[in-house]
């Protein structure tokens, strides 16, 4: 495989939001990881109402041009603010509950359409979470 | 158990109620009072998947919190009053018998003409005044993030003293 088709595509493909700094804080994981954090765009939403939220993550959709958002929380503000963009874009995605193997899945995914890939990465992350060892005796 | 907590806070239903309270309370229902959201049944839709199962949600403008809240108060389960901003808490307060004993201020974050009181307290003039008529009527008014955390006098949120 040359160097050219092993490279990432230039540009964020998704919108990584959360409580505190999880979203730095996963992006900055995949970065280590992959080389590919570029490919998601965190957004902080520290001393942010929902109403705000979801005017800040909307600007931050249409400035990248993306139409995938990954949040921590079914229950978090950012999910809340998430699911009111969906109700008028159709195209977007959203995926709560994200966790890293999640987004690994997703920036290696880069072939697929960008909701594509968040289908099958919301999938593998599912599949990737286990319990090991204290079992009752 | 009754109505554990009263609680304004402009994100409604999130993970600091849900979970952050939810969790220590045993939280049972939570009593969403706002005009807009009760008529509203997507947005409803939207507020009943972010919480667990097990856990009912109640939509309702003010005047209808108002005649059922003794319905609440009475119930034997622990349930959770929540209002996202302070007038509608202070319409609240007005309009039941017998009075709230305490009001928690959650987040009220920024915006224009608000400024910021504790990490997630911004108030504007207008609604630093409303927290003071709401504890002219005898309703304890503090504020606290989360059930860990220091529960902020209304004079020191007001001055800032905390920040």
């Amino acid at each position: 495989m040359s160097s050219e088709t092993a490279s990432a595509p230039v540009g964020p493909r998704a919108i990584v939001a959360g409580h505190g700094d999880f979203a730095a804080g996963l992006i900055s994981a995949v970065e280590q990881i992959t080389g590919r954090g570029a490919m998601l765009l965190p957004v902080a939403v520290k001393q942010l109402g929902v109403q705000d939220i979801e005017t800040l993550l909307r600007k931050e959709m249409l400035a990248a041009g993306v139409r995938v958002i990954f949040t921590d929380l079914q229950a978090g503000s950012c999910t809340m603010a998430s699911r009111k963009i969906l109700r008028g874009m159709d195209d977007v995605v959203l995926v709560a509950g994200v966790n890293l193997p999640t987004l690994l899945d997703f920036v290696f995914a880069d072939t697929l359409p960008p909701a594509v890939a968040a289908r099958h990465a919301a999938e593998r992350g599912k599949a990737s979470i286990i319990a090991v060892g204290g079992a009752p005796k | 158990m009754t109505l554990e907590l009263f609680r304004i806070d402009d994100r409604l239903i999130h993970g600091q109620v849900v979970v952050g309270w939810g969790q220590p309370l045993d939280l049972k229902f939570i009593v969403l009072v706002d005009d807009s959201v009760a008529s509203s049944d997507w947005e409803q839709e939207l507020y009943r998947m972010g919480v667990p199962p097990e856990m009912d949600v109640y939509f309702h403008d003010v005047g209808t919190a108002a005649e059922r809240i003794a319905k609440y108060r009475a119930d034997h389960r622990a349930g959770l009053l929540l209002t996202g901003d302070i007038a509608t808490m202070q319409r609240l307060a007005e309009s039941v018998a017998p009075p709230l004993d305490a009001v928690n201020v959650g987040g009220i974050h920024s915006r224009p003409g608000r400024v910021q009181r504790l990490r997630y307290v911004f108030l504007s003039v207008e609604e630093a005044a409303e927290l003071r008529a709401l504890a002219a009527r005898g309703v304890k008014v503090t504020a606290q993030d989360l059930p860990g955390a220091r529960c902020v006098p209304l004079e020191d949120l007001l001055n800032g003293s905390d920040m």
